[in-house]
């Protein structure tokens, strides 16, 4: 019994002190963020690193989610006669919840863990080290500009993911099934509000983004410099990650009605 | 031969102080009250087996790590009390040559040596492109600006860790580890370098080896750390040692170390 709790007030202890641990770590992160030098080629890079290599798998993904929705949903609404409010239905899912979240549980797995790989790879070499002996804060060289980027790809990615995931539901409402093309278009237009659907679609999804940067550098910066310690940081990261994301889109929902 | 108290034997101020320092990782303790002093413009070696904590000397200088308890003076400036923004104030008059080399892998040989020059100086890339090929020619390395870190062999990543080390003309140079992993040529290759930048340059420089041969030939002043504490002294004072702890550890090869000691111009040799 007092073993048991020993390891529950051992684990709460190591959580409170992780937790101040990444608080100061995204403090540090926000100071250099708003410090001069930009930085603009890595930006650039990380741009490429974590976006451009993720278009593939975000659009196929985006498509197949759509025609699976499209296909649900037909089957769904046709047992009530509404077969009419696929457009709605397949919009409205994409925009408010399936593209950001998929996008941010995607990018975890492709862009999240390469980025905790990377970077808990340059402490074990000592790369981190070696910048810190020329004066240059590895959190504003190396952490920044993934930190950043994940922010500004996240949300991109994430309408990229709904218009393929819209074209998808439209494939399969419209051309498979034999819907009318005008009456899934309007359906979609006459439901989809831009502020509290679109915008809020993009705040979640930004709000991921920074959840994915934080954890997934925060993880590489502190992981213990070893083979074994990388791979356990990467692994940490993608779960993490996960839950978090899906935790924080229930209280996003909940609270905001996004 | 003294313990390690506080003792300058290479006349001059010490330019590096170590004061009753302690260390330990996770618990684990790697060194209790460890003091020496590392001489102004000398070669100083720490000298020791494997795991009593000569890297973490190079680490607590360069304020990566912080100790236990005790005081490591750089330079006249504590850098256990400095917070992180001074203490990159003290860290532009260290370089330091990680034993990996600690090259960003995904920058060409070029762009890691101009790196430290772009971050912290005013030269434009022409005087940064002529510095960096002036700094790979001292080490004796030409036409490996293309070639990236992985590309290289142990000894070249070795000279280009090197190079990227003195791009800022540091006043004290830190090397871990130099010799390991290489073949004898290229561990004398190394020494003769690392000889010639210190009479050329005058660099202090605190070299960390266990490599007992290339440390008689090359040092200047000795700190040899034993599991029971360190040592310290110049490489005459450290072979007539009576310490059986010391002798040991010494005479790997005591034919080969007393030739070092009687014959000082060696390592010169290599250097031509």
């Amino acid at each position: 019994m007092i073993h048991a709790v020993a390891y529950i007030g051992a684990r709460t202890l190591k959580f409170i002190s992780e937790l101040g641990h990444i608080t100061v770590f995204g403090f540090r992160l926000c100071v250099a963020a708003v410090t001069p030098p930009l930085r603009g080629g890595l930006l650039l890079d990380e741009i490429y690193k974590l976006g451009v290599l993720s278009l593939m798998i975000i659009c196929i993904s985006g498509l197949t989610v759509g025609m699976v929705l499209g296909l649900q949903g037909y089957n769904t609404l046709v047992r009530f006669g509404a077969e009419e409010s696929l457009g709605a239905v397949v919009a409205l899912s994409l925009i408010r919840e399936f593209g950001p979240v998929m996008t941010a549980l995607l990018l975890t797995g492709r862009a999240g863990s390469a980025t905790t790989a990377e970077i808990g790879t340059m402490v074990a070499t000592e790369q981190l080290d070696g910048l810190r002996m020329m004066s240059v804060d590895p959190i504003d060289y190396v952490v920044k500009p993934k930190a950043l980027m994940m922010l500004l790809v996240t949300p991109l990615l994430s309408a990229l993911f709904i218009v393929f995931g819209i074209f998808g539901g439209y494939l399969i409402g419209v051309a498979m099934m034999g819907g009318d093309s005008g009456t899934f278009i309007a359906s979609m237009e006459n439901s989809v509000d831009f502020v509290n659907d679109v915008a809020g679609s993009f705040l979640k999804a930004g709000l991921f983004g920074v959840l994915i940067g934080l954890v997934a550098t925060y993880r590489g910066y502190s992981c213990e410099p070893t083979s074994a310690g990388v791979s356990a940081a990467t692994t940490s990261t993608v779960v993490t990650t996960s839950v978090s994301i899906l935790i924080f889109d229930y209280f996003i929902t909940a609270l905001w009605g996004v | 031969m003294e313990p390690t108290d506080p003792i300058n034997p290479v006349n001059g101020a010490a330019h590096i102080v170590l004061d009753n320092v302690s260390m330990s990782f996770n618990g684990r303790r790697v060194f209790d009250s460890l003091s020496c002093e590392f001489p102004r413009g000398k070669i100083s070696v720490v000298l020791g087996g494997s795991g009593v904590g000569k890297s973490t000397v190079l680490r607590l200088i360069g304020g990566l790590v912080r100790p236990c308890s005790g005081r490591i003076l750089v330079d006249g400036d504590n850098v256990c009390e400095l917070p992180d923004r001074k203490l990159y104030s003290v860290r532009d008059k260290l370089g330091m040559m990680f034993q990996g080399g600690a090259l960003l892998d995904s920058l060409n040989v070029f762009d890691n040596l101009a790196f430290p020059l772009r971050e912290s100086s005013k030269l434009d890339e022409e005087e940064i492109r002529e510095e960096v090929h002036r700094r790979l020619r001292s080490v004796g390395l030409s036409d490996v600006d293309e070639l990236l870190p992985g590309e290289l062999s142990g000894g070249m990543v070795k000279r280009v860790a090197l190079a990227r080390a003195i791009m800022r003309s540091p006043e004290i140079l830190m090397i871990d580890e130099p010799f390991s992993g290489l073949d004898p040529v290229s561990t004398k290759m190394i020494e003769a370098l690392l000889l010639r930048l210190n009479r050329e340059l005058g660099i202090t420089m605190v070299v960390v080896s266990h490599h007992v041969r290339s440390t008689l030939r090359m040092a200047d002043w000795i700190v040899l750390m034993l599991p029971d504490g360190a040592v310290a002294g110049t490489p005459g004072d450290l072979l007539n040692s009576q310490d059986p702890c010391v002798t040991r550890f010494l005479n790997e090869d005591p034919d080969e170390a007393l030739a070092a000691l009687e014959n000082p111009d060696a390592a010169t040799e290599y250097s031509r």
